[in-house]
């Protein structure tokens, strides 16, 4: 009743199977619907729950515009047959319960492994991994890492990580080390 | 059709004896499973190309495990009836052997238990959606099955409460999560200035929450019962403004120092009757108020040390192990909540700069520098810092000296008057950014710099106030002394007053001397309550005029005057201010130290505390907003929390000591305040326990007291947590042991990849390892893998990832937590297998000890 009209387009049932299903509270959802059916046009939003929201308008979102890994994201959560990221309800909360906070960190790295994975293999390679510190270090060419330093920074965390020294690092590799860090879970979070 | 069919072969096969038939059963489902798991990979891997067809083969898959889950349950049904027509001839639906029940009801458990867990599974949502539907489906086809006879009834009862306490469960979670005020101010701050800064909004929000709680106890308990059923204002000495100050007792100065009303209200102590009993409802004031004072603490003890308990239980890992230094760079250093380009820049930059200056550090870890000259450094800055700390704790102590002289003399000016807490907040506000100067000299790592820098301001504020402490304490002790003093004139008044007026007038009854005109003792009490209001209200002062002039003033300055200066101000040298989090967090520890101690004989205190942090929540929100810039460097909130938790526990305990001195040692003021005319404080619960109580509650009571009682009871208590402390200790050798052992694992590993073919020892290898971890691992775990092993191939639909589980939760115990790193050790490795699946031909390791735990995580089985 608290969020108006818009709440009443979802099914009470589906809604408590949504509650079930993901790590969101009522509110949560709710408020993730009104946001998801406000990027829809306008002769759309009556029935959100089963249109799609092309990628272009889920970047719009100032939750993830500033996000490094935005294209990323919008592939791994998107369940779009043509390529083209766009997202469905369900995908969008799927990511959103994903980026809870209370989503477990089990979770929540098998996920990170995926939006990591930039060549979608399975692995990450060092292929993955430089384009991974080339998006954390943003677009700015003073800021890049010479590829001497590159070299060696990738180095180093095969050398970490790579506990099967099969020169790549699998998702087993990947929650191992995440699972240990202290800020992992705080910070892989996006809230609405 | 064909499910029949099926149920048909099943039939003949129901000759065999039933542990062969387990057997089968359980292959069965394996290989379901590993049908199922396979399934899901693909559709893992799908995504990069999810065709047509790759859909449908996994539709069709999906369905076969369903229809193969449909004839498990075909065939159990088959079987009962096959069964019970073989043992005897009675064809009782009801008479399910005892087994067949406890299958079903086992596979039913295992269902809720797929349900509660479903959200941990990194399923899409669709496939989410119709595995918790059949589940649903399954569960409420059984459920009414299980339970025999007049059993049945109660069973489906009970299943329908169960139900129904879920429900209200997440209702009750969905509200609670409704009244959390400030949700989007605090998100809006996440996003600008990532989670560091907002995690002192979540602290001042906490803050907020406790407070609100102790407001409560007391104006509940003790103010609002003494306004409404307490005797007037004016009624008795206590409550009257004495004549020589009523001329003034209205003045705003005089307001302002928290003199005049204001100290004869009920905010001080000293307006509190010793009356017994007030009102209709025969309120015990005295008691209430005693007990309030101790409630106050005991809230608080409970408060802080369950969520210290809580935060180390989430925090599995415990962040000092730095074996994985440029990994966690690489992979956690993103601040998702960042949502502002500007601090994503800022956070960029600093991500470059980390990366930098470990490559660095890594390659210059073994260059030699002047270790003696540091080491000089060092000292030198830390006896230059504890020159500043002796010299501020005896500026205050002088000054407080002085302000007593003051308090004697008449027409003292206001400077004179509020010149403590003027120095006070004056010492609290220059000496952090001059250790700051200091601790340059050191050169440590920032991190460990912080710390430092927070261990030295917390002993500033620490010596500063107990330095006040003790000066007040001296204050105390000289007013108990005027006191007795006062006291013989006040008798010798009252009995003047009563002589004379019987002299003039015998026949009538004496005229009441005005209260206004009784001579007063001090109240020290009072005293202490207005020395800790003042001391809260100049601190509040002191802390928005920084922000208004150091944040508020200096940004506009920057902004509006760099059209027409000669160098860049923003970017030069005032810019803008950056959000101070570590002083801001002590600022807010120490001001609740204040509040603790001084709540008890300043009742008001706590409601001055509520505004002022309520005012600070949209204060600071603002100023951080408009006049704050990104850190240069973007901290993450990490699990310091834990450190300022304990700094607050530690101010805690201090401030816990000297009320519970003053109250255990101090007798109370003659004629002000609850307990006047006790020898203690304390003697009000004897009171009560003998004039309230049957008596041999007061035997029990004197019992209790007895140290021969309570000194057992002490040692026991040392004894339990030396005994705690041991186990804790071995438990941590334990850990620290199968670390050293994963090391030594790992290096061995790195020598024989390098040579060795790979079929996947490294299994074995890991598994070897962690064997004898099972010895040392707590019983509850144990028990619980006893518990979930035999189903362990029944369910289809259960995820194979054996320890995923166990990855993500956390052990039930602390202690259990210690052994993480094994399990998490383990969970690395079938996954390897599921992803990449490079040894196609090795056998699944379903027999091991560890055995699968469904998921746990925040849907703990609850039904």
């Amino acid at each position: 009743g608290a969020m108006g009209g818009s709440a009443s387009l979802i099914p009470r049932d589906l809604l408590g199977e949504y509650q079930e299903l993901t790590f969101l509270s009522k509110q949560e959802i709710l408020l993730a619907y009104k946001r998801f059916s406000e990027l829809l046009p306008k002769e759309e939003r009556e029935n959100a729950c089963s249109a799609r929201v092309p990628k272009s308008q889920i970047l719009m979102l100032p939750e993830l515009r500033a996000n490094p890994f935005q294209h990323r994201i919008c592939h791994v959560f998107s369940t779009s047959e043509t390529q083209d990221d766009s997202m469905s309800f369900e995908d969008f909360l799927d990511m959103l319960s994903v980026f809870s906070d209370s989503a477990t960190s089990d979770i929540k790295s098998h996920y990170a492994f995926r939006i990591f994975d930039f060549d979608n293999d399975g692995t990450l390679d060092r292929k993955d991994l430089e384009q991974l510190v080339n998006c954390l270090t943003g677009q700015g060419e003073e800021s890049r890492l010479s590829s001497a330093e590159m070299e060696q920074l990738i180095q180093n965390i095969l050398e970490e990580s790579d506990i099967d020294k099969d020169g790549t690092i699998n998702l087993a590799e990947f929650q191992h080390v995440v699972s240990r860090s202290p800020d992992f879970a705080s910070s892989f979070k996006i809230v609405l | 059709e064909d499910k029949e069919d099926e149920s048909k072969e099943e039939d003949n096969g129901s000759q065999q004896n039933t542990a062969s038939r387990r057997k089968n059963y359980q292959r069965k489902n394996r290989d379901g499973k590993k049908a199922r798991e396979e399934g899901s990979q693909k559709k893992d891997r799908g995504k990069t190309a999810p065709t047509k067809d790759q859909k449908e083969s996994e539709n069709k898959e999906k369905k076969t495990t369903k229809r193969g889950k449909e004839g498990e349950n075909k065939k159990k049904k088959d079987r009962k009836n096959s069964s019970s027509s073989a043992s005897s001839n009675s064809s009782d639906e009801e008479s399910l052997s005892e087994e067949e029940l406890a299958m079903l009801k086992e596979q039913v458990e295992q269902k809720k238990k797929l349900i509660s867990t479903m959200r941990n599974k990194p399923w899409r949502m669709v496939k989410k959606l119709s595995v918790l539907r059949e589940a649903q489906a399954f569960v409420e086809k059984f459920e009414g099955a299980l339970g025999k006879g007049k059993g049945k009834k109660l069973y489906a009862y009970k299943m329908m409460m169960a139900k129904k306490w879920v429900k209200f469960k997440r209702d009750f979670e969905n509200f609670k999560t409704q009244c959390i005020p400030w949700e989007m101010k605090i998100k809006e701050v996440e996003s600008h200035f990532g989670s560091s800064v907002a995690s002192y909004f979540i602290f001042l929000r906490w803050m907020y929450g406790v407070n609100l709680v102790l407001f409560g106890l007391i104006f509940g308990l003790v103010i609002i019962p003494e306004v409404l059923m307490g005797m007037p204002y004016g009624s008795l000495p206590r409550k009257t403004v004495p004549r020589a100050e009523q001329a003034t007792a209205m003045d705003f100065s005089v307001l302002w120092d928290f003199e005049g009303y204001i100290k004869y209200s009920a905010l001080f102590y000293g307006y509190y009757n010793n009356q017994r009993t007030i009102g209709w409802l025969k309120y015990r004031l005295p008691m209430a108020y005693f007990m309030v004072g101790i409630s106050v603490f005991g809230y608080s003890l409970m408060v802080v040390i369950r969520s210290m308990a809580r935060n180390a239980n989430e925090s599995t890992a415990d962040g000092d192990d730095d074996n994985f230094i440029f990994s966690w760079k690489m992979f956690t250093s993103w601040d998702y909540l960042i949502g502002n380009p500007e601090t994503a820049d800022n956070k960029f930059a600093s991500i470059t700069t980390s990366f930098k200056e470990s490559i660095v550090d890594e390659q210059e870890s073994n260059k030699d520098e002047n270790i003696h000259l540091r080491r000089f450094l060092r000292v030198l800055a830390n006896v230059l810092i504890i020159c500043c700390l002796c010299g501020s704790g005896y500026l205050i102590y002088f000054v407080v000296k002085r302000s007593q002289t003051f308090s004697k003399m008449q027409n003292v000016g206001w400077y004179e008057r509020n010149e403590v807490e003027i120095v006070m907040s004056l010492l609290g506000m220059f000496c952090p950014p001059l250790f700051e100067t200091i601790a340059a000299l050191e050169n440590y790592h920032p991190r460990i710099g912080l710390k430092w820098q927070l261990g030295r301001i917390f002993a500033l504020f620490l010596g500063n106030l107990y330095t006040f402490l003790l000066a007040l304490m001296d204050d105390v002790n000289e007013k108990l002394a005027e006191e007795d003093v006062v006291k013989n004139i006040t008798h010798w008044t009252l009995l003047g007053h009563h002589n004379s007026s019987a002299g003039n007038d015998s026949t009538a009854t004496p005229p009441p001397l005005d209260p206004a005109d009784v001579p007063r003792g001090p109240c020290w009490e009072t005293t202490v309550g207005i020395e800790f209001v003042r001391l809260t209200v100049s601190d509040i002062l002191v802390t928005y005029i920084t922000i208004l002039v150091g944040d508020f003033i200096r940004a506009c300055f920057v902004r509006f005057v760099n059209y027409c200066w000669c160098w860049d101000l923003e970017a030069g040298f005032p810019s803008y201010a950056e959000f101070d989090i570590s002083g801001n967090v002590l600022g807010l520890v120490f001001n609740q130290g204040m509040i603790w101690m001084g709540s008890f004989y300043a009742p008001g205190l706590v409601g001055i505390n509520v505004l002022r942090l309520l005012t600070s929540m949209y204060f600071q929100c603002w100023a951080v907003m408009s006049s704050n810039v990104p850190h240069a460097r973007v901290f993450k909130a990490s699990k310091s929390n834990n450190f300022y938790m304990g700094l607050l526990l530690l101010i805690l305990f201090l401030s816990l000591l000297p009320v519970a001195y003053t109250i255990m040692s101090l007798p109370p003021s003659f004629d002000c305040g609850p307990f006047s005319g006790k020898k203690r404080m304390y003697d009000v619960i004897q009171e009560t326990i003998e004039l309230d109580f049957p008596l041999f509650v007061a035997k029990i009571f004197s019992y209790v007291a007895n140290p021969g009682l309570i000194i057992p009871a002490i040692l026991l208590m040392v004894l339990t947590i030396y005994y705690l402390n041991a186990v804790s200790k071995a438990y941590q050798r334990a850990n620290a042991e199968l670390k050293k052992k994963m090391q030594m694992q790992r290096e061995e590993e790195k020598n024989k990849r390098n040579n060795k073919a790979s079929t996947n020892p490294m299994l074995q290898d890991l598994e070897d390892l962690l064997t004898p971890s099972t010895k040392t691992e707590s019983p509850l775990k144990q028990a619980e893998d006893k518990k979930i092993e035999p189903p362990n191939g029944t369910s289809p639909v259960r995820k194979p990832g054996k320890g995923e589980a166990l990855a993500g939760s956390p052990m039930a115990s602390g202690r259990g937590a210690a052994f993480t790193p094994p399990s998490q050790v383990f969970v690395t490795q079938p996954r390897t297998l599921g992803v990449r699946a490079p040894y196609p031909g090795q056998p699944r390791p379903w027999g091991h000890p560890l055995g699968p735990l469904p998921g746990r995580g925040r849907g703990q089985p609850c039904y």
